[in-house]
């Protein structure tokens, strides 16, 4: 990928893309913005590489290998856009977020938020975004309330404006029944919207999120994409997610990167990623039994599929897989069939048709 | 902003965007330490007792060696494991607190807010030093009765615990944000409340030389000797100044050292 793939940054077919070639990534990350007209760029990211340093391991567990957490990432997020990092576990999104929010400092590039340069001023990023992390220890132990009003308070606001701030957010996330319970007595799902009111009252023209609704059951991720919704529309908020959920990404997202190795191997609207992999159509089919080996044409397909444990997963045009659908169902192989789907790509069909090694995505 | 100003050539191009303001020290400080000491209704209630059984117990067990009255192995006990429950809790505990928030990415929370590194350890640690009041005032009122002193030098309670406090839990705070692993902060913690008990529970003029030299190393002496001061009967007001004026300075220092600490641990 070069200058060139500005505007139409990824033509099909999907088997020259470049992800496992080893070249600089640089240009195949999300593409500069156009200069004459077009959004305005909220957070651009140039030639991010992060190295882990390999470790000398004592005893005989062997020495732990140097890790590139991210390869010479470039993103540009608009303003006002809901922005989503996609990948299995270890594809470097937290690495990317980190470096994004000041907490991690990157071995080299650039990363620009709203005209700030956070690698050389990384404290300005607290006054710039909030960032939802993975982890909660710090407000574990007090009441959602306490907790969402001392992130206010240490955001800068006022008591009194903290405490109504606190309580708005509360009540918008559906939490004012639970503000008085510490949020270690809560369930998985309710501490994680604790933590997301915590993030939320304040405002930020930026959020950073990862993995905001995680354990989340469906009324409690209504009310978080409901609220990031709502400082979209009011405030022109930029949110940046990490997921490695492709349901919500298909869903919530104006455009998303999908990470592999800390790597961008694609960047697009969830529609325009999806026409990447054309018209074909994924095929699973779970056994019972062994197929009948003897059968040609079910050798052949197990050639083209992924095979895993009793699941073959195919990408076939239409037609192909409704006459395979035809074949297993009527033949001998019926029998040894326990189930069979036929669904239209979904992005976890795109990270794979780009080469994703991972198999950690989330379906839910 | 609004869409129709030009899209940035290169980026960082644009007119940077306003900042928020740093959230101020005091009121940023008063927020860590409210928060902090809501913790203890959730999370450091039983701890808070333990320290207290611990010094009460070690009370029990001295007094079957040392005599009632005002000599000074009954004042040192007394004196010694009042400010035990300060080690317990300021040092031991604030340490382990820390190692594990460091450990497991806690301080990101803070370290993503704009919020001064002083305020965090300064309002943890004042949190750790004022739990641990109720039980060192246990400790104290249970020791002067089951050793006849009087209750009357108490009141230097109100400056012994604040002073020993800030220097025991920065002490803390630092061990726990400068350990390179959770379990050596605890480790650490756990050494220096040890050495908090043996140290302070027993007159110095029993103990061999090189043993005080490390006795006048540890801040909680110093504590310990102001307190035993006003158990007796005629106190030195000008040592048990001096005393203080020593726990202030190391508490000072140690506090600075806790805050250097917190923003080598939060920074990047």
């Amino acid at each position: 990928m070069t200058e060139g793939a500005k505007g139409a940054p990824y033509p099909g077919p999907v088997s020259p893309f470049p992800a496992q070639t080893g070249v600089n990534m640089v240009e195949a990350g999300c593409p500069p913005d156009d200069a004459a007209a077009g959004p305005v760029t909220a957070l651009a990211v140039r030639g991010l590489t992060k190295t882990y340093p390999g470790r000398r391991a004592r005893g005989r567990s062997g020495d732990q290998p140097a890790v590139r957490a991210s390869d010479g990432i470039a993103l540009d997020v608009h303003r006002g856009e809901i922005f989503g990092l996609l990948g299995p576990n270890g594809a470097g999104k937290t690495t990317l977020v980190r470096q994004l929010t000041g907490l991690l400092r990157p071995d080299e590039g650039s990363v620009s938020l709203l005209g700030h340069d956070l690698v050389r001023y990384p404290r300005r990023a607290p006054r710039l975004l909030a960032y939802l992390g993975q982890d909660a220890t710090a407000i574990d132990e007090l009441t959602v309330s306490l907790a969402a009003e001392t992130a206010g308070r240490l955001r800068g606001l006022e008591a009194a404006d903290a405490r109504r701030a606190a309580r708005d957010t509360l009540d918008e996330l559906g939490l004012a029944a639970l503000a008085a319970r510490p949020l270690k007595r809560l369930s998985g799902g309710e501490r994680r919207l604790a933590a997301v009111a915590a993030t939320l009252t304040g405002e930020r023209p930026v959020l950073v999120l990862d993995e905001p609704t995680s354990g989340m059951d469906p009324v409690a991720r209504r009310a978080v994409w409901s609220a990031i919704d709502r400082r979209r529309a009011e405030q022109g908020t930029t949110v940046v997610l990490v997921t490695h959920n492709v349901i919500e990404a298909e869903t919530v997202l104006d455009r998303v990167a999908v990470l592999d190795g800390g790597r961008v191997i694609a960047c697009d609207t969830p529609g325009g990623l999806k026409s990447l992999v054309g018209d074909e159509v994924r095929l699973d089919l779970v056994w019972r039994e062994p197929p009948p080996a003897a059968d040609p044409a079910l050798a052949r397909l197990r050639e083209d599929a992924r095979v895993s444990g009793r699941r073959w997963t195919l990408r076939l045009p239409p037609e192909r897989a409704r006459a395979v659908v035809t074949t297993v169902t009527a033949g001998p192989a019926f029998g040894a069939l326990d189930d069979f789907t036929l669904a239209t790509p979904s992005l976890e069909d795109v990270y794979l048709a780009l080469g994703g090694r991972g198999e950690g995505l989330v379906k839910a | 902003m609004t869409a129709t100003l030009p899209a940035p050539e290169r980026p960082g191009a644009t007119t940077p965007a306003p900042l928020a303001p740093q959230a101020r020290l005091w009121p940023s400080l008063a927020a860590v330490y409210r928060s902090q000491l809501s913790r203890a209704r959730v999370a450091r209630i039983p701890l808070l007792f333990v320290a207290t059984f611990q010094s009460v117990g070690i009370m029990i067990l001295m007094r079957g060696v040392v005599d009632a009255g005002p000599g000074d192995e009954a004042r040192a006990v007394v004196a010694g494991s009042s400010v035990l429950v300060v080690a317990f809790v300021a040092l031991n505990l604030l340490a382990q607190y820390f190692g594990r928030l460091r450990a497991e990415g806690g301080l990101d929370f803070y370290a993503t807010l704009p919020v001064p590194g002083a305020a965090v350890a300064l309002g943890t640690a004042a949190a750790y030093a004022s739990f641990t009041l109720p039980g060192v005032t246990v400790t104290a009122v249970a020791g002067c009765l089951m050793y006849g002193l009087p209750l009357s030098g108490l009141w230097l309670l109100l400056a012994v615990v604040p002073l020993a406090g800030a220097a025991l839990a920065g002490l803390g705070a630092a061990v726990g944000l400068l350990a390179p692993r959770a379990e050596l902060a605890t480790l650490c913690g756990q050494l220096g409340m040890s050495a908090a008990l043996l140290l302070g529970v027993l007159p110095a003029s029993r103990m061999p030389e090189p043993i005080t030299w490390l006795r006048d190393l540890l801040p909680s002496t110093y504590g310990v000797e102001a307190l035993a001061q006003v158990l007796g009967p005629d106190a030195d007001w000008g040592s048990v100044t001096a005393n203080l004026a020593v726990c202030a300075a190391a508490g000072a220092v140690a506090l600075a050292l806790a805050t250097w600490a917190y923003r080598r641990a939060a920074g990047r």
